[in-house]
């Protein structure tokens, strides 16, 4: 059975980890490049939460993550990753997060176990602890016959897998997904949601965006609406239902229609 | 659409992608078209000026030729037909390993023997089209000095650049069958960078066993050169009596060619599909890499600079990239030899030439290790501070430079300690001129688009080359005339400035 697969329906039991200690707030952020992609957002993700980010193409998703992750420079804006403010300090906001992008970014010619090492060694993690956890991560994956095999010959699938062991092997307490499921076959994502359900049931906060819907109506807690660049509804499954009046509606029809909203609002 | 409709389809593609690769490569792809044919005119009309200086004087050259001059031309027409071989060879390694439309291509209805045979006729037009351009200069010089009986001279170009892509192609299809498509691409691409460099270092080596001079001029006019060579009729004179104009051997020679080129295009073209079947079977095959035994403790920059020693170890490309630059050491390192055991005040010429060598190589590293980052999300959301990682990366192209100098450096120490002080001196001071421009000029790029990072700033490539030159320059007058070593070092560390002032980083 793939790790952590039960645990994905039962979103329940952990609303005892969740604290009201913040994973990440921010505040007024924006961005502008010829036009405004992020547009004063205000976000709180709460720790030990599953949180999926979701909007139309262009909508400011992956420019919002890329500031927190450090990897932007916000025009405008306040950014707390657990409680650590990530403009002021980036190195400390960094110690504590992972970042996971679309398009695995990984050195073709270093195995698996390699590429680890490094990112291991980047976070300063102890060889004693990262080996071990190291191995373990990839074979959960499904990457145990490839440990020392060249990552050049990799599908796009298999490349992502090293790239989200790459993110977890220093046990990050927030991890930043911009659409992980992204050219990953069936066992392939459910090894992926499998292994990040494991990580929220240990009180690690997750945020992805996602363009799967369904899998953000089973996996998170809550779900973020982002529309040209802001946030246009946000809340559990069943508070979303409720704000948009339609009850027996599902995450598809309610997305359609929050999108064409915010973009009416723009 | 019909067999021979589609060909001529086929053919006008590939001239438009060699067209639009051209352009790229010429403006980095950024700008106008119209702007690039306006500066290309101009660089070439620029480019007359030194051509006057290196061949004006042999304009007045009139048949018949005695055979030092003959040896000469034909040695000049050797090395242009070794780079235009060196450049093919590339050239045909890329149709096998990196078009992107191989699958669309081998996938598609057409007849695999002629859309190759297309291919094939591409590569040799490209080649052949981008000597004309260079020889241009040259020619035009030997035209206005000497007559329009020089314009045969491009019909010799013509010629060697069509049986140059032939050679090419016959040598990597024939590589690819002995060895294998997994090592073809290492050794094409070494061939190519010792074909290109090989003929003028090996004139080198000879002058420096019997004359003691880098010269290769020294050879080739010797006597002992011309009671070796053939007698005025031999074929060996063709290119060059058909270059001074003699129009029946041109015509010979060209038609040479052609029968070459397509005599490899019928022999070749149906294994071109094989071949590339092959090699994109063969890129699918996973490689295995020695098992670690354990993971590595340290520091976070120890961590940076052990992944970056570990890629350069594991890029057999870049390996045969840098080896043109390490081959032109072999001369200096032979002359060093030599001089242990006479006093030649020919060594002070090594000073320069290791030091210009140590720039251009730093700058190839400092590229590839600064701007070729292809897990740049992954370094840039580490806990470690943008300057220290710069910082661990530079170390690293330090420390490669210093592998490979130091030793030539210590060698140089037992004939001169002064000189090799000041080499010392000169090759850090290039590494580090070429490191800190590649850090004003950073772009973040995969490593695969090493070939382009020229391309991507033609100022950076302007100013690392001027640097690399005049550090070279101030070494060799540090080591023979101080006082202008001065001079030259200011002047050098003003273009150094005036390329901080105008870079992006800066801005």
């Amino acid at each position: 059975m793939v790790p952590g697969e039960n645990a994905l329906l039962r979103k329940r039991d952990r609303s005892a980890i969740m604290t009201d200690v913040s994973a990440l707030e921010v505040r007024g952020l924006t961005k502008r490049f010829d036009r405004p992609a992020v547009d004063a957002l205000d976000l709180t993700v709460r720790a030990g939460e599953f949180y999926a980010l979701l909007g139309p193409n262009g909508a400011g998703k992956t420019t919002t993550l890329r500031m927190v992750a450090g990897l932007l420079r916000p025009d405008a804006g306040s950014v707390l990753i657990s409680g650590i403010d990530a403009l002021a300090d980036p190195v400390a906001a960094k110690q504590v997060m992972a970042w996971v992008s679309d398009e695995p970014m990984i050195y073709d010619k270093l195995t698996p176990l390699e590429y680890l090492e490094f990112v291991a060694g980047l976070w300063g993690i102890d060889p004693a602890v990262s080996q071990p956890s190291a191995h373990e991560l990839l074979v959960s994956l499904g990457l145990g016959p490839h440990l020392h095999e060249r990552c050049e010959g990799f599908s796009k699938g298999m490349r992502q897998k090293v790239a989200l062991a790459g993110a977890l092997v220093h046990d990050p307490r927030l991890i930043i997904l911009d659409e992980p499921l992204t050219g990953l076959d069936a066992l392939s994502a459910r090894h992926v949601k499998g292994l990040l359900g494991d990580r929220v049931r240990a009180g690690c906060t997750v945020i992805m965006t996602t363009h799967i819907l369904e899998v953000a109506e089973r996996m998170a807690d809550r779900i973020g609406v982002i529309a040209a660049g802001r946030l246009v509804a946000e809340g559990t499954l069943a508070e979303l239902r409720v704000q948009n009046g339609r009850t027996d509606t599902s995450l598809e029809d309610m997305f359609i229609a929050l999108v064409d909203a915010g973009a009416v609002a723009a | 659409m019909s067999a021979s409709a589609a060909l001529s389809w086929f053919a006008r593609h590939e001239v438009r992608l060699a067209w639009r690769e051209w352009l790229a490569m010429m403006t980095g792809g950024r700008a106008k078209r119209k702007r690039a044919i306006i500066g290309l005119v101009i660089f070439a009309a620029i480019m007359h000026l030194p051509a006057w200086a290196v061949i004006g004087r042999f304009a007045d050259l009139q048949p018949p030729l005695d055979k030092p001059t003959l040896i000469v031309i034909t040695a000049t027409i050797f090395l242009a037909w070794a780079l235009m071989l060196s450049q093919a060879i590339e050239s045909v390694t890329r149709v096998f390993y990196a078009r992107a439309d191989l699958d669309l291509i081998m996938s598609s209805p057409a007849p695999l023997t002629n859309v190759f045979s297309v291919r094939i006729a591409a590569i040799a037009l490209s080649v052949t089209g981008m000597a004309l351009l260079l020889s241009t200069p040259f020619v035009d010089v030997l035209v206005i000095g000497g007559g329009v009986r020089w314009l045969s001279a491009f019909g010799v170009v013509i010629a060697i650049g069509l049986s140059a892509a032939a050679v090419a192609i016959a040598i990597t299809v024939m590589l690819f069958r002995l060895i294998g498509p997994a090592r073809t691409r290492l050794v094409a691409q070494i061939l190519a960078a010792i074909i290109g460099a090989g003929f003028v270092i090996a004139l080198q080596v000879a002058a420096i066993f019997s004359y003691g001079t880098l010269s290769r001029f020294t050879v080739l006019t010797s006597d002992a050169a011309s009671a070796y060579a053939p007698g005025p009729d031999s074929p060996l004179w063709w290119p060059a009596r058909a270059a001074v104009g003699d129009g029946e051997v041109l015509a010979l020679l060209i038609a040479f060619s052609l029968v070459l080129l397509g005599g490899v295009m019928a022999i070749f073209s149906s294994k071109f599909a094989d071949t590339v079947a092959h090699v994109s079977a063969t890129s699918m095959t996973p490689r295995r890499a020695p098992r670690a035994s354990a993971f590595r403790g340290g520091s976070r920059q120890q961590a940076l600079r052990a992944k970056e020693l570990l890629l350069l170890r594991r890029d057999p490309w870049l390996v045969s990239q840098s080896l043109m630059q390490l081959l032109y050491l072999v001369p200096p390192a032979l002359m060093l030899w030599r001089s242990f055991s006479d006093s030649s005040t020919a060594i002070v010429l090594i000073t320069p030439v290791i030091v210009m060598a140590a720039g251009q190589l730093a700058g190839g590293l400092a590229w590839l290790t600064i701007s070729g980052e292809d897990a740049a999300d992954l370094v840039a959301t580490a806990p470690l501070p943008p300057q220290r990682v710069v910082r661990a990366k530079i170390e690293v192209v330090l420390l490669v430079i210093g592998i490979i100098f130091a030793p030539l450096i210590a060698a140089l120490a037992f004939a001169s300690v002064p000189q090799a002080a000041i080499t010392a001196i000169g090759v850090i001071v290039a590494t580090t001129s070429a490191a800190a421009i590649q850090l004003w000029f950073r772009v973040q790029a995969r490593r695969s688009q090493f070939r382009r990072r020229q391309t991507s700033s033609r100022l950076a490539t302007f100013a690392e080359a001027f640097c690399s030159i005049g550090w070279a320059a101030t070494a060799a007058l540090a080591v023979s005339i101080p006082i202008a070593a001065v001079i030259s070092g200011a002047i050098t560390a003003a273009i150094l400035a005036a390329t901080w002032k105008i870079s992006p980083r800066r801005a």
